[in-house]
């Protein structure tokens, strides 16, 4: 996407690059697009320190962000120029700049979330009005995520397995710009001033408001230098195991790896089209097989299949207003809310998983289902929504599209995939780790408890809780739910709302339909009921029928998004509000 | 004003903070929508052009049945704008037939995201529609207020005479936060006045056995729906009592502390209409209670009495607390285990549950589970529906099963991580195996990784 809106010739061209995500030189279209034929280039990072302080962004993630500034800076310095770190926000600042270095060149990576699109636009325009042309270029995704709605029709996909099929419809992915280079600058000046550090030096935590008092080093140090070097590790581990599935879980699979990549990719550190030809070539020469899998790049497809689905909508993180995301009744309590986020739920498992959240920034994807699953509508009942803003303040890759997408996968409030299934915050732990390893390590209360008792310490024998230090209820809280019970009550409402759904369609609408759930634990949502007509009052015939109209089965990929969207917009909350309305038409239909 | 035009002022009050765009815009379009017919009359009836004058009579003509039919399709809110066209329209507004069935959503701003039904509408509907009420539902949220709310609508529905009734806890179950006396006492006024109460879903409530006598006493005739899971109050003693006197009951969901052989003798009397659902939630409160056992031959009477009925069994047990079950063939016909289970269990439910059409095991231990789906699979011949969680089946085991139930799965879904490759069948193969056998195109279920 290059946007020219003056172009000029004999003149000399100064331009700035913008950097937001996409911290990095290597792989860079838009920054290697700007300097071509550039006279001067300034590289800028913009950064509200008063913002920064007030946000719900927690110290890991700013950490890692300043740490990518820094990893920046420094490569830009053996390039004989700096990263500018300009404090203010984007609307301010940039009609300063364009004026003060004479700017008439901008570039910056294509953003395709909706706030940012709101923001680039704004910035566009003011660099129009100055007379700035405007370079943007995607390469924060491997597609150009327009492209793949518009072979849904206009639609995003709604299930992976569309989205699977649409990617094999789409054209190759595009390789990566080459790195930047002393050797691409050659012609291009890049002024730095002396008192560079003072005034646009990268702050320091401290300055942005942090108590950095006791602070352990970072398990995860942000940079592109870093990013590289665990590309390279992670190849060579999948080359050395020469299995390109994803690897089995066990309990080391929980702790922070040093070939684990997500941080990397959330902040462009690393570009996820070099990791892609990277692992394409890989699997090429150790398989000696031209055609790899999707499989191979399920965690760079998943990325993009949640970008994809948020970038034409602006509710995507919420439930009120969000066309693809169920209404669901959650709970409002903050106190439990409290308990989950500081990991006081009085399950181990859990609270292990978010106290090494909270202390390094990053958690295992099967751990962040444990977790999100307990807190939706597997156990608290709580509202998705929460649980996303606490990991937008803790985990490092949290990514607005991602985090949000995969809340609402893990709660089921969309994407349609089956419910019956609930982690269990006991049994998938021990599963995982019988010895109970993980949890010593982060819940050091704990740590005397035998294997047999380390997930369910209340379970211990009073005798036990005391040797080993640790009594239930005072050094270690209660649970605070009933798991078999809250899992009962949860499923029913699960199947009741699916249900629900059901009805909105305008098929099988009964009245007595709110009081017989079905009976089966599957895609309540997806089967179409037939109702006897005739007699008000009960109806009996509880036989689902597929209905040909409206087949919605996903799992055979027979999904029209058109379908599934004619159901998801009856579930906005001026149907919910309605509801009782279309039921009582039906009743008066019965009567008569 | 009358009371229409109030109940929509308030509703329009209740609404302008939160939902302005929505009330206005639909009424806008209702309003745009009246434009446009009345435009079109006029070009239809060019030459009855003197009575164009009294074109708001025409509509006032429109015969009340017409009125009702077209009413029957707008949502409450456009029904309230309607009412304040005229005078006939208000009258159809306040229609019995448009009163019949009414869901009620309590909700606190303190617990809950959604909104709730707006109290002057509640106190409109009690004075003025509460004899045409006869499907009622309470949506509650996890605040005690809202279930006192829904207690005192209850006791106010002194003259109407429901057919169904259900009181839904959409969170934490609230009304089990609700003083006893103070909830009988309201549910008994229904019971009372409603000779004719069909439905009755009154799960996670403290209902006790009095009051279910209560019920008994007043709708033994018409009850066909009783749900009441884990409703801690009640007895086998009262739920018996239920069975003995209400025969043209179908459909019952309980805690297994309520099943008992008398309860299944009592369901498969002659005098008693076939049994359709029996739904029963298997639940342990604290590790190693101990469960009683049901006789087979009263589930064989059952059978006898009802071939076709349903049995539905939710587990929410630990492991070793399954000795009692699956030692003797058991009717069951959909199995639900929410945590899980050993390989044991699922060996014997191969053996003891011939009737068994849906199964899903959320966990189970470490050890694949080849063998036991392979003899479910032999064994349980009506078997339509399958969905495994946390449960590791090795390709080839997986692919055997699905080979020997063949195209009559219609639901088959297991976690794609727990399918353990082998020598045979890979991740890749193993969904284009199933599909062949299946004769649709299948996937496993997916999660996303991060």
């Amino acid at each position: 996407k290059t946007i020219l809106s003056s172009p000029r010739v004999n003149m000399v061209v100064n331009t700035v690059h913008w950097f937001r995500k996409g911290l990095r030189l290597h792989d860079n279209p838009s920054l290697r697009e700007s300097i071509r034929g550039a006279d001067s280039l300034r590289c800028i990072y913009i950064l509200d320190p008063w913002f920064a302080g007030s946000s719900n962004v927690g110290i890991n993630r700013w950490r890692f962000l300043l740490q990518c500034l820094e990893d920046l800076d420094a490569s830009l310095r053996k390039l004989n120029s700096r990263l500018f770190v300009i404090r203010g926000q984007p609307t301010d600042v940039f009609p300063r700049l364009f004026k003060e270095w004479q700017i008439n060149r901008l570039s910056y990576e294509y953003d395709s979330e909706p706030f940012g699109k709101e923001r680039d636009a704004a910035i566009q325009k003011l660099a129009c009005e100055a007379g700035v042309e405007v370079t943007v270029l995607n390469s924060h995704t491997l597609y150009d995520l327009s492209r793949i709605i518009e072979l849904n029709d206009g639609h995003p996909p709604l299930t992976y397995k569309r989205f699977q099929g649409l990617i094999n419809r789409m054209d190759a992915v595009e390789l990566p710009a080459e790195t930047v280079t002393l050797e691409v600058l050659r012609k291009c000046d890049t002024p730095v001033s002396d008192d560079h550090d003072d005034k646009f030096g990268v702050p320091s935590l401290e300055e942005l408001g942090f108590d950095t008092d006791g602070l352990a080093t970072a398990v995860w140090p942000g940079g592109e230098t870093e990013a590289l070097m665990r590309l390279e590790r992670h190849l060579e581990r999948k080359a050395w195991v020469a299995n390109f599935e994803r690897p089995r879980m066990n309990a080391n699979s929980l702790l922070a790896s040093p070939t684990g990549l997500s941080p990397y990719l959330r902040f462009g550190c690393l570009s996820c089209r070099l990791f892609y030809f990277k692992l394409t070539d890989l699997y090429k020469k150790v398989k000696k097989d031209n055609n790899p899998p999707l499989s191979l790049y399920g965690q760079l497809l998943w990325r993009e299949f949640f970008y994809a689905t948020a970038t034409n909508n602006p509710c995507f993180d919420k439930m009120e207003g969000n066309p693809m995301c169920v209404q669901i009744p959650w709970d409002r309590n903050p106190e439990a809310l409290a308990k989950w986020a500081e990991g006081r739920t009085g399950f181990p498992w859990i609270d292990a998983i978010m106290t090494q959240l909270r202390q390094e920034g990053w958690i295992h994807h099967l751990a962040r289902h444990a977790v999100a699953c307990f807190l939706t509508r597997g156990d608290l009942w709580l509202s998705w929504e929460e649980g996303m803003k606490t990991f937008e303040e803790l985990l490092i890759d949290a990514d607005w599209s991602v985090n949000a997408g995969s809340w609402m996968w893990l709660s089921c409030s969309s994407f349609f995939q089956q419910f019956f299934h609930c982690y269990c915050p006991v049994g998938f732990g021990r599963r995982t780790d019988p010895n109970g390893d993980f949890i010593r390590r982060y819940l050091p209360v704990l740590k005397g408890f035998p294997a047999q008792y380390i997930y369910e310490p209340w379970n211990a024998p009073e005798e036990l809780q005391k040797s080993v230090k640790c009594i239930i209820g005072v050094h270690y809280p209660k649970p605070m739910v009933n798991h078999a019970e809250a899992s009962r009550v949860n499923i029913e409402r699960m199947k009741q709302i699916y249900q629900q759904l059901s009805c909105y369609r305008g098929l099988g609408r009964n009245m007595t339909r709110i009081l017989i759930t079905s009976y089966s634990h599957f895609d309540a949502r997806l089967r179409v009921y037939r109702v006897n007509s005739g007699h008000p009052g009960i109806h009996y015939e509880n036989n689902p029928i597929h209905n040909d109209d409206l087949t919605l089965d996903v799992k055979a990929n027979m999904l029209q998004s058109r379908n599934i969207n004619t159901i998801l917009h009856l579930s906005t909350p001026k149907l919910n509000k309605h509801y009782s309305c279309v039921m009582g038409k039906e009743q008066v239909a019965a009567s008569q | 004003m009358d009371d229409t035009g109030d109940i929509q002022v308030r509703m329009k009050r209740g609404l302008q903070g939160n939902e302005q765009e929505d009330g206005g815009g639909t009424s806008s379009g209702s309003q745009e929508t009246l434009k446009r017919s009345r435009k079109q009359r006029r070009e239809k009836d060019l030459e009855e052009e003197e009575e164009e004058e009294e074109e708001g009579a025409r509509w006032e003509c429109l015969p009340q049945e017409i009125l009702l039919h077209i009413f029957q399709y707008l949502p409450l809110l456009d029904r309230a704008h309607a009412s304040q066209v005229c005078r006939g329209w208000n009258q159809a507004f306040h229609m019995p037939e448009l009163w019949r069935c009414f869901e009620f959503e309590l909700n606190q701003p303190a617990s809950s995201y959604l909104k709730a039904t707006h109290p002057d509408l509640i106190k409109q509907i009690i004075k003025r529609h509460s004899n045409h009420l006869q499907y009622v539902s309470f949506k509650v949220d996890s605040s005690r207020e809202s279930a006192e709310a829904a207690c005192d609508i209850l006791s106010q529905l002194v003259n109407c005479s429901l057919k169904t009734l259900g009181l839904i806890s959409t969170a934490r179950p609230s009304f089990m936060e609700l003083p006893k006396s103070h909830f009988i006492s309201a549910l008994t006024v229904v019971f009372v006045n409603s000779k004719s109460l069909s439905s009755l879903k009154i799960d996670d409530t403290p209902v006790d056995d009095p009051s279910l006598k209560v019920l008994v006493a007043n709708n033994s005739d018409t009850l066909k729906l009783l749900k009441m899971s884990s409703c801690p109050h009640v007895s086998p003693a009262g739920i018996l009592c239920v069975a003995d006197q209400c025969h043209g009951l179908r459909e019952l969901a309980l805690n297994y502390h309520l099943l008992s052989d008398e309860l299944l003798i009592a369901l498969s009397s002659e005098k008693h209409v076939h049994l359709e659902h029996l739904r029963i939630d298997v639940i342990s409160d604290n590790p190693g209670q101990q469960f009683h056992t049901i006789k087979k031959s009263s589930w064989d009477a059952m059978v006898r009495h009802s071939p076709k009925f349903n049995l539905v069994m939710y587990f929410f047990l630990y492991e070793d607390e399954f000795g009692p079950f699956f030692r003797d063939e058991i009717p069951v016909t959909h199995l639900y285990f929410g945590r899980s289970v050993s390989k044991d269990v699922l060996g014997r439910v191969g053996l003891t549950c011939p009737r068994l059409v849906e199964l899903v095991v959320c966990a189970n231990g470490l050890r694949p589970l080849d063998e036991e789906l392979i003899r479910i699979a032999q064994r349980c011949t009506q078997l339509s529906a399958i969905g495994l969680g946390e449960c590791e089946v090795s390709c080839s085991a997986f692919v055997e099963f699905v080979k020997m139930c063949g195209d009559r799965l219609t639901q088959l879904s297991i976690m794609e991580e727990v399918l353990v490759p082998d020598h045979r069948y890979g991740l890749d193969e193993i969904h284009w195996e199933v599909s062949k056998h299946l004769g649709r195109v299948w996937f496993p279920d997916m999660m996303p990784t991060w």
